[in-house]
């Protein structure tokens, strides 16, 4: 049976509580609007990306359950200062992660293995994800993506 | 954890629910090794064994293809699929089993009312009314059949308790309205609506009468002689019967005059490549091989509810729904959404600013199941400016000790979450 302490783990409710760049972002270059509407859930991310192709700022805004918002705050803290590129291969890492998939290639996602434990709970696992989907939509220039 | 002490007397309406729940094998089983809890009944309800054993001795034994053969086996099966529309037409009271038409659930009943009934009679600027409280299977089909039409979709509020404002609804009722469409017990809320009196009103203004029966039909004995409506759609599956099969009663005279949802076998009187004539309803509606042991399996539902009775169904529930009124409100933090003054059948709620998400997560990790979510009820959400909410729902198997493990487990999310 898997532990529900593997999902809520102290650092998952300390992002929830305090979810790190929160709120609106002056100047962004790209912005995405998330939408799970299995749960309601909305978020929208922003990124400054500056002349040298460096995420210079992130934040997002929105609505989500304690494993969205923790997986949105995580995602800010862990993709700014890198290259778009860089980001997208987190992306793919964390989906990897999160899907108990084989990563194609070797990511090192630092702090972001504290959502791993989303992996034994199939019903949450888009929650975790959003914020990421976002961030690729934002990437690749969509406005909106949802993840049915 | 233990569930805070009740003043509430320990005996339940008159049904032996502890007898009742040996009828259904799947409410024995552990889930998470903790025993299941099942509040998700508004979703679906599970199925006592005299409908299991309806389904496997008509696919083992009198199975084959209805109103086609001439042999033994599909006389059988002619049989048992007619005599399930009888039980079906005497579950609703209808006049006439030939006004049942069997469908795969409410959903596909109403998008045939609104494709066939809407598609042949509603013209640009008339109105279709609906309520602030619908599910999305009430809404979307009307607003497909508005956009090809220019028919115009209209909303009857709500007050904050979830009561329906009859006289807006009434307000709204005008000399374009063609047809209203409630729902008889809410989804989201709970609400129980004035169906009589919206019949009334629709009729008044020359309008039809549309019921969503998907909730009401489990919880409340149903008769659409006295509810006064043309159109009335049930599920099966929440009604302890099988998945895909569900019906759409109708005023024998509308089906008549619509025109086919699908077209296909069965539902023909003559085809050629000039054209086709249509069967009489019910057949007309029935294109195609229809859920023959689905329906079977209703009927067997439908003898077993009977047999233990709507009315005593819904006293226990009534009975189940005071008691988690009183044990909810002792749980700090918990806010329900939908108090109207008639209610059935579930309660709906938020928890602090806790997702309802993790709420049904943390919940199942404790063998209770909830829905969590929109309930398909979006504008609800919107309305009540919530994204979720958590929802337990009842069935007539469902006991105050359920009711006390929801609680407790609550009240572990409270903890967990540090609250």
């Amino acid at each position: 049976m898997s532990d529900l302490r593997d999902l809520y783990q102290e650092v998952i409710f300390d992002h929830n509580r305090n979810p790190r760049n929160f709120g609106r972002l002056e100047g962004a270059t790209h912005r995405a609007e998330g939408f799970n509407p299995l749960c309601g859930d909305q978020l929208t991310l922003y990124l400054k990306v500056g002349e040298d192709g460096r995420i210079e700022d992130v934040a997002f805004e929105g609505k989500g359950c304690a494993i969205s918002t923790a997986s949105a705050s995580l995602l800010t803290e862990s993709v700014r200062g890198r290259t778009l590129e860089e980001a997208e291969r987190l992306f793919r890492g964390f989906h990897a992660m999160i899907m108990d998939e084989p990563a194609g290639e070797p990511v090192e996602l630092g702090k972001l293995e504290v959502l791993a434990g989303v992996k034994e709970f199939p019903a949450r696992v888009k929650c975790a994800t959003l914020a990421w989907h976002t961030l690729h939509a934002a990437i690749e220039g969509q406005e909106q993506v949802s993840t049915e | 954890m233990s569930a805070p002490e009740r003043s509430v007397a320990a005996t339940v309406g008159a049904l032996d629910v502890e007898r009742l729940r040996r009828d259904f094998p799947a409410l024995a089983q552990e889930v998470r090794g903790r025993p299941l809890v099942y509040l998700d009944n508004a979703a679906t309800a599970h199925k006592p064994r005299a409908v299991l054993e309806a389904v496997q001795h008509y696919y083992a034994r009198e199975y084959s293809n209805v109103h086609r053969g001439v042999h033994w086996l599909s006389e059988r099966a002619t049989e048992a699929y007619e005599g399930a529309r009888e039980k079906v037409r005497a579950f609703l009271n209808a006049p006439d089993r030939r006004e049942i038409v069997f469908v795969r659930g409410t959903t596909e009943a109403i998008n045939l009312v609104a494709a066939s009934w809407g598609g042949a009679n509603l013209r640009p600027g008339d109105e279709v009314l609906v309520t602030e409280m619908e599910h999305h299977s009430n809404i979307v089909p009307w607003q497909l059949v508005c956009e090809r039409t220019g028919a115009v979709l209209r909303v009857a509020p709500i007050d904050d308790d979830g009561n329906l404002l009859v006289e807006e609804f009434e307000r709204l009722c005008g000399e374009r309205t063609r047809i209203v469409a409630v729902t008889q017990l809410s989804n989201a809320l709970g609400t129980i609506n004035p169906v009589r009196r919206l019949v009334e009103i629709a009729h008044a203004h020359g309008a039809l009468a549309l019921v969503d029966g998907a909730q009401a039909a489990p919880h409340m004995p149903v008769d659409v002689q006295a509810l006064g409506c043309d159109f009335y759609a049930f599920s099966g599956h929440k009604l302890y019967g099988p998945t895909g099969i569900g019906v759409l009663w109708a005023r024998r005279e509308l089906l008549e005059a619509m025109p086919p949802y699908q077209g296909g076998g069965e539902m023909i009187r003559q085809v050629t490549f000039e054209g086709s004539t249509w069967a009489p309803p019910p057949a007309k509606f029935e294109a195609g091989t229809p859920h023959i042991v689905g329906a079977i399996g209703l009927g067997a539902a439908i003898d077993y509810v009977r047999g233990v009775g709507l009315e005593a169904i819904a006293r226990h529930e009534r009975e189940l729904l005071a008691y988690a009124d009183e044990a909810l409100a002792e749980v700090p933090g918990l806010r329900l959404i939908g108090r109207a003054r008639e209610r059935a059948g579930l309660v709906s709620f938020v928890f602090d600013d806790i997702h309802p998400h993790d709420v049904g997560t943390i919940l199942d990790h404790e063998g209770v199941a909830v829905r969590a979510g929109h309930h398909c009820a979006m504008p609800v959400m919107q309305r009540y400016g919530v994204p979720a909410t958590a929802r337990a729902s009842f069935a007539l198997y469902n006991t105050r000790e359920d009711i006390d493990a929801l609680v407790a487990a609550l009240h572990r999310v409270r903890s967990m979450f540090g609250r």
